[in-house]
């Protein structure tokens, strides 16, 4: 009895809610118009035009030997293989100068640059930005100007004053004339730029030393222009071609992307042979930027709302 | 006098009494920026009236280098030609391409994906990429490119897209595009984001109908400081063209097909050493990217 009128009770609105439901749904497909449609196929073949050279390159470092010499070409893999990664580390090992030499020394210059970095730049920036430097203003216009300094520009001379430090094939040289870059400053300057001066005041009272306002108050709360930090000296590091090309002769200093040109052999000379090894190598380079970016990108476009120039 | 404890710690008085420590923080970040940022311009600058081969003190040679490159230099002109080729084709491509899909995305699903996707490609390193370009545009059948074509009956024989002059320009272009969407993006897309809700609403009142007029007459009057900044992103990416060239099509490449500005100087200073010439043509590449950018700085001024 009591069983029957439950039942009923409930059977009612379960109806009811799923009628509604459903018309929830359609309601919610009202807005698909033919243009919204041709939008999303518009935005997606472009973002399919963005990606298909990384899917490629993911697919033609997992193709087996054979796989290579297929004709017509095949854009996936069908039997994947980590062969080419094994190849990369084994055969290349007896050389002169084995790969994981090459990814040591841009592990660690990246390392170095991307620390640096967030270092110099955010102190440089806590400075300018909250104290009263003697022309600060003019400083910082300076600073903007500089944004459109092509870094080739300044490569001769300062491959000069490093070569006259003695600082040629060595990490430190090449380190530090890349921590100092001004477009990660400026970004670093407009974010604090928004932290409110009455916190940094406030500690003073409190008693706070002026490096532990910095580094323990201030510096907590700049973690979305870090992130944006660490992601644009990492790909810039990472990914440069130039510096290290004319900084470091020495083959055992060499970088990953210099590596990776010569393992290449450069233009003309890819084969289909070569063609699984060096899309490993390539991949090796491309995915950590990738994931770099990936964790940090909320962090990232948070930062760059402030990285309007006023002019 | 009631001086309440506010106005006693007034903020001025710490700024001034604590100038020194702020300089300190200042500091090593001004002497790199000094070093390796301003005082090389001005020595590049000094140099390019010189004859400086590293080995002897640089000797004055008033503007012999500047008449050399513009008047004897046959392969400076071609590399002029061929950067600014690549600018004005790949800057504002990439520039309005980098604006609308931020503000297409902004109304989509998905953003953070699309976003990722269309952003990715600026990160990846011109010389990884360029193994995928040399399978795609392989001179060969074997080609991607080639035999999708051969397959659409466009073409009968496959094109040497990476060897014959003619074709790598296109190629390179292509590619440059590709990565374009730097920056610029990101703050096109974090700007258009935090427009300010109730600028929109208002214009909505004011007899704004359309995404159109909004785009017209709220966002982009109201995004110039972000508008400036993608500008000078895409400026200096723009006539920088050099690893992607290289890692392509070889350096020399072939009949200096793609040979740029920062390929010449490469030559002259890395492997001539001749520092002289080669600040000399820093330096005009100096002055371009300053006067392009010093005009669009005109241009998007806010307020």
């Amino acid at each position: 009895m009591n069983y029957e009128s439950t039942k009923v009770i409930v059977k009612e609105p379960f109806k009811k809610r799923v009628v509604e439901k459903m018309k929830d749904i359609r309601r919610g497909f009202r807005h698909i118009t033919p243009g919204w449609v041709m939008l999303y196929v518009f935005m997606l073949l472009l973002a399919a035009f963005c990606l298909l050279p990384i899917v490629y390159m993911i697919s033609a470092s997992l193709k087996p030997y054979d796989e290579l010499f297929y004709f017509p070409p095949r854009f996936f893999v069908e039997k994947p293989t980590f062969d080419n990664f094994t190849n990369l580390f084994s055969a290349l090992s007896n050389s002169t100068v084995p790969f994981t030499r090459y990814l040591f020394n841009s592990i660690v210059i990246t390392v170095a640059t991307v620390t640096g970095t967030c270092l110099v730049c955010s102190m440089g920036a806590y400075g300018l930005s909250k104290f009263k430097i003697p022309g600060g203003t003019a400083m910082f216009n300076i600073i903007i100007a500089t944004l459109m300094f092509s870094p080739y520009v300044t490569r001769i001379p300062s491959f000069l004053v490093v070569s006259n430090l003695g600082l040629l094939d060595s990490f430190f040289g090449i380190v530090i004339v890349s921590v100092g870059a001004s477009s990660n400053f400026f970004l670093m300057k407009q974010f604090i730029d928004q932290y409110p001066y009455e916190l940094i005041e406030a500690a003073r009272i409190d008693g706070a030393g002026e490096f532990r306002i910095f580094w323990k108050i201030v510096m907590p709360a700049q973690k979305p222009a870090l992130s944006a930090l660490i992601v644009f000296s990492f790909v810039a590091s990472w990914n440069d071609y130039f510096t290290p090309l004319i900084f470091l002769s020495k083959q055992s200093m060499r970088t990953l992307p210099l590596a990776l040109q010569s393992l290449a052999g450069g233009a003309g000379a890819a084969t289909l042979a070569t063609a699984g090894i060096t899309a490993a190598a390539s991949l090796l380079m491309t995915l950590p930027v990738i994931v770099i970016f990936v964790i940090m990108q909320r962090k990232v476009i948070e930062t760059m709302t402030y990285a309007g120039i006023k002019g | 006098m009631a001086a309440s404890p506010l106005a006693m710690k007034k903020p001025k008085h710490g700024h001034l009494e604590k100038n020194w420590v702020g300089l300190l923080f200042f500091l090593p970040f001004f002497i790199l920026f000094v070093v390796f940022t301003i005082a090389p311009v001005v020595v590049a600058m000094g140099l390019s009236f010189t004859n400086y081969n590293m080995i002897q003190t640089p000797d004055f040679s008033g503007i012999t280098n500047y008449k050399l490159l513009f008047l004897d230099d046959d392969i400076f002109i071609l590399s002029l030609k061929n950067t600014f080729t690549f600018a004005i084709i790949t800057g504002p491509v990439g520039y309005l391409m980098s604006f609308v899909s931020a503000w297409v995305i902004n109304n989509l699903k998905f953003k953070t994906g699309f976003a990722l996707a269309f952003y990715i490609p600026s990160i990846t390193s011109g010389v990884a990429m360029s193994v995928i370009w040399l399978v795609v545009f392989s001179p060969d059948k074997y080609g991607y490119l080639n035999n999708f074509l051969i397959n659409m009956g466009l073409i009968s024989e496959p094109i040497a897209w990476t060897q014959d002059p003619t074709q790598l320009m296109t190629v390179i272009v292509i590619i440059q595009i590709w990565m374009s969407m730097g920056g610029g993006f990101l703050v096109f897309l974090a700007g258009i984001q935090n427009l300010n809700r109730e600028l929109l609403e208002s214009g909505k009142i004011d007899g704004i109908k359309t995404k159109f007029q909004e785009l017209q007459y709220i966002i982009l009057p109201s995004m110039k400081p972000q508008l400036l900044y993608g500008a000078i992103n895409s400026v200096t990416g723009a006539l920088g063209v050099y690893d992607i060239a290289v890692a392509v099509a070889g350096f020399p490449s072939p009949n200096y097909a793609v040979h740029t500005i920062v390929a010449h100087l490469y030559d002259y200073a890395f492997v001539r050493f001749q520092m002289g010439y080669a600040s000399a043509i820093a330096i005009v590449l100096f002055a371009m990217t300053f006067i392009i950018g010093k005009i669009i700085m005109r241009v998007l001024r806010s307020e």
